[in-house]
């Protein structure tokens, strides 16, 4: 389909994206704002940003999304948005009643420079916030990073807000920042902790609030997100472990810097070794110091599964996109069953990335293409040069998929296109359970379909 | 959950019901900004001009600006091409901090040029954003010289999103085009020609309806936007008249044909029996030749024909049950309504996003009395709405989808997200079996609300 319009030769492009691997900063804040029990996400700036953010959300998760915007109007543009604000903040409480607003910028109010914590202080002293009513803010411009550092510039900024007084007693319980991640993956790394016997929070927590049953009502507030009252209580915390350097590592690193919340950096728990060292992680906070049995019995399953298929990965060529963190744990995991990541991109900028990808690749695959701030165009003309047997992206990949018809299997975000994401965890032993099955079936799939008579198999 | 179903003061003048104080309610105050601070549904100008011109299929489209406002347009509409898929493509400069401070000019003239050399469009449209209106980007310059250079036409779009609604970016669209209008050569365009304005190709609506008025001996020029081509629309103004379909976006540009080139126009629909019909009709009029007039009507014969059995057959399911239709543009509204009356289901809410007055005052005498008539409405008031109306059927687009099935709603997308074609006669079928389908939907009986009510009908017949 894109086909006629991709060169096969790489041109060095500088001024000009094609087909994106990210999208904007304000999209990774409402997200994580959505995290927040009985949160209002309000997006400062014209209602064009708002309404595609809460678009864009809700074809991946197929969930009502709510959010406030400023509507800015030309005026707005010229003399600030102080109006707009404060005026929306009066109609958000009196109309929509949140516990708490989390508000981000756009490009609009970013560039007119408006500062939000005194328009917010002003309109508390104005009347236009009830009592007991919360007004929090990131910045989030997106000529700045990708979505993935709006989502690490909200979570950090709520815990600026409402982790500020420690009480000075440590409670027992650890903090874990998941990551941009699904409804279902949080979930999953609540239920391995729980499993540990340690106890919690997450920030945020989106379980609960876009994975949402159908019982006949509309609640603009579900039951889920993580609660005011705990996130006040993480600076108080035995520790922070943080899933993800890009979304997770900023809000952890605020909590060990400025509360002495000692941080623990882990990758997404993708795949046995991410998850053995997420476990790890755990234990040393374990009651019992030991990792139960049911736990062990997952792990032992997801390297059986490994070990009954692994000649199917053996070697393959495998093309990854997506959000750093996600990409990380995909080529960790890619390694341990055997398959040879060879393109490996991801459309946020960021130099960790390409470091680790290359520590991680550089002794088996040490041609392999790494590259960060890429986009699909480029990933492209790669595979027309040299083909993959593998490609892991989000919904945008299908493109790639369809005119090289290569295997493709859905990963990350956002997917517009298919339903399991919102159900099955990617992270731990389960999800690399999953993870194994989409893509075994990806790849004898396509045998099945391809393959000459002769060499189509009943059994596999 | 009461006080959270509040109307907001401020929006009660955009809030109307049908049928009450008659012609001494004051008219529904439409057009205007949306709140600050409401969950609203509205979309930007940008996004105004974007649905429009993305169609034309063999044109270069690249948004100027960070990421995020090509990102969320890339491919989202489903326009369909017999051709080139260029369109399909997101382009974007992809604005970073350092182009935000020294201007992206030189950014984009880069990014033209390459993409035209290595591309060869027939034309170019380029986007303004927000931020391009802030930093003072010369698009007017930046197009005219990479024109120039270039041999084709660059065009810029002034769609700064903050400038207004989605309606002003469909006339920022129309103004865009009319710079195509009037390039070609006519001298092949005969006279009983039509130009269909306003249909996208959405799920391959524009060949349904190309189709009737061919076999009506009718010459299409140019279809804008749907399936969209550059040469066509150049040479469009010798066409003997204009189609208008979801007036809201292409009125502008039929009113500019009108005056620079002498062509008449009509406002017509292409949703619903009645509507096509009528519009095959009007247009077979217009061109006062009995010999279209009377193919005209075997091509509405032929078509009922092989639709009104099925139809029929949906009917008899659908009689009774009730609608709230939330669209973006009031035409779209009037021929749902009038398509929903056809398969004698009643509309019981009704809104747009971008209707004015006097559409809101034809909605009011084309609905039944106690209608609920509302302008740019947002999830709470919507949600409200049709429980208080009980509803079996929403009819939205992609925000509203997931707040219907909550409640235990059927729904049906009229918007982007269409996967059938609606339009002519075939997509009354089509939407027929939509409705039917999400009405009759098995799910439903697990739906609480939904369930005690089947219970209660049960008992009351025992
Ligand atoms: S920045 Fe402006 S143009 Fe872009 S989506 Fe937002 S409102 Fe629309
Ligand atoms: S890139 Fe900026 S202007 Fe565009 S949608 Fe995102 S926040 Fe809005």
């Amino acid at each position: 389909m894109l086909n006629g319009t991709t060169a096969d030769q790489s041109v060095e492009r500088t001024n000009l994206r094609i087909n994106a691997v990210k999208t904007c900063q304000p999209i990774g804040a409402m997200y994580a704002a959505l995290g927040i029990h009985g949160c209002m996400p309000h997006s400062h700036g014209s209602q064009g940003c708002c309404s595609y953010h809460r678009s864009h959300l809700t074809r991946h998760f197929k969930e009502p999304v709510i959010a406030t915007t400023s509507s800015f109007t030309e005026g707005a543009s010229v003399f600030g948005g102080l109006a707009n604000l404060t005026q929306a903040l009066k109609n958000i409480f009196s109309i929509y009643n949140p516990e708490i607003v989390a508000v981000h910028t756009t490009c609009l109010s970013e560039v007119i420079g408006d500062d939000i914590p005194t328009i917010v202080k002003r309109a508390r002293e104005e009347g236009a916030i009830p009592e007991g009513k919360l007004v929090i803010h990131t910045n989030t411009p997106s000529f700045v990073g990708s979505h993935v550092t709006g989502f690490a510039n909200m979570v950090t900024s709520t815990l600026k807000y409402l982790a500020a007084e420690p009480t000075g007693e440590t409670k027992d319980q650890l903090n874990i920042v998941p990551g941009f991640v699904e409804p279902a993956d949080m979930r999953e790394t609540k239920r391995i902790a729980d499993l540990m016997g340690v106890k919690t929070v997450m920030l945020p927590d989106t379980s609960g609030v876009l994975d949402g049953p159908l019982d006949g009502t509309y609640k603009m507030y579900p039951k889920g997100g993580t609660q005011v009252a705990d996130i006040r209580t993480m600076a108080d915390s035995m520790a922070t472990i943080a899933l993800g350097h890009f979304a997770s590592n900023p809000a952890a690193d605020w909590l060990e810097a400025k509360q002495q919340v000692p941080a623990a950096h882990l990758e997404l728990p993708i795949g046995v070794g991410a998850t053995d060292a997420y476990v790890e992680a755990l234990r040393a906070y374990a009651p019992e110091g030991k990792v139960p049995e049911a736990l062990e019995t997952e792990r032992g399953r997801l390297v059986d599964l490994i070990s009954d298929m692994q000649q199917y990965f053996h070697n393959k060529r495998v093309a990854v996109a997506g959000d750093p963190d996600h990409v990380i744990a995909m080529v960790k995991f890619l390694i341990e069953l055997g398959a040879k990541p060879v393109y490996v991109i991801t459309g946020s900028p960021g130099n960790h990335y390409e470091r680790r990808v290359h520590e991680l690749l550089d002794p088996i695959v040490p041609d392999a293409k790494i590259k960060q701030s890429a986009d699909y165009y480029e990933l492209h003309q790669w595979m027309k040069q040299a083909p993959v047997d593998l490609l892991i992206g989000n919904t945008y990949g299908k493109y790639l998929a369809r005119v090289e018809n290569t295997p493709f299997v859905r990963f990350g975000f956002p997917i517009l296109d298919r339903v399991g994401h919102r159900f099955f965890p990617s992270v731990g032993y389960n999800g690399g359970i999953r993870l194994v099955e989409l893509m075994l079936n990806a790849l004898l799939d396509h045998k099945d379909r391809t393959c000459a008579e002769e060499w189509f198999e009943l059994v596999q | 959950m009461a006080r959270q179903l509040d109307i907001l003061p401020d929006r009660a003048a955009q809030i109307g019901r049908a049928g009450e104080g008659g012609s001494t309610q004051p008219a529904l105050k439409a057009g205007r900004h949306s709140l600050a601070g409401s969950v609203s549904q509205r979309a930007c100008v940008f996004c105004g001009s974007r649905v429009v011109l993305y169609p034309i299929a063999d044109a270069l489209h690249i948004v100027h600006g960070p990421i995020g406002c090509a990102a969320y347009t890339w491919d989202i509409r489903g326009a369909q091409s017999s051709g080139s898929q260029l369109f399909r493509n997101s382009f974007s400069t992809d604005l970073q901090e350092m182009d935000i401070i020294y201007g992206g000019e030189k950014k984009l003239e880069r990014a033209l040029r390459d993409l035209i050399e290595r591309h060869q469009p027939k034309a170019a449209f380029v986007y303004a954003t927000c931020i391009v209106g802030l930093i003072g980007d010369d698009l007017e310059a930046v197009c005219k010289t990479v024109s120039a250079a270039c041999g084709i036409p660059v065009l810029p779009v002034a769609s700064e999103g903050f400038k207004g609604t989605k309606k002003d970016g469909y006339r920022a669209a129309c103004e865009s085009v009319l710079k195509l209008i009037g390039t070609g050569d006519t001298s092949k365009v005969t006279k009983r020609s039509i130009n269909l304005l306003g249909d996208f190709n959405i799920a391959g609506e524009t060949w349904v309806v190309r189709s009737y008025f061919e076999r009506m001996g009718v010459e299409v020029v140019a279809t804008i936007t749907g399936d969209g081509r550059v040469d066509d629309i150049r040479r469009c103004h010798g066409a003997g008249l204009n189609l208008v379909q979801c007036a809201g976006s292409m009125t502008h540009l039929a009113k500019r044909m009108q005056d620079d080139y002498g062509i008449a126009f009509k406002k017509i629909s292409f949703f619903g029996i009645e509507d096509m019909a009528a519009a095959l009709y009007e247009t077979a009029a217009h061109f006062e030749d009995p010999a279209i007039m009377d193919r005209a009507r075997e091509v509405v014969r032929d078509e009922l024909a092989a639709i009104m059995p099925k139809i029929r057959e949906y009917r008899r399911d659908l009689a009774g049950k009730r609608a709230a239709v939330y669209v973006g543009g009031a035409f779209k509204a009037f021929s749902l309504v009038r398509a929903l009356r056809s398969l004698d289901m009643d509309t019981v809410v009704v809104g747009t996003q971008t209707g004015d007055a006097a559409d809101y005052e034809q909605l009011r005498e084309m609905c039944d009395p106690g209608t609920i008539i509302v302008d740019d409405s947002n999830p709470i008031e919507l949600a409200k709405f049709c429980l208080e109306k009980d509803v079996d059927l929403f009819i939205g687009g992609v925000k509203e989808r997931p707040i219907a099935y909550k409640l235990g709603i059927g729904f049906c997308d009229h918007n982007h997200e269409r996967k059938e074609a609606l339009a002519g006669f075939v997509g009354m079928v089509n939407f027929a079996r939509e409705v039917h389908a999400s009405v009759m939907s098995p799910v439903w009986n697990f739906v609480p609300r939904r369930a005690s009510r089947a219970a209660a009908l049960k008992e009351v017949a025992s």
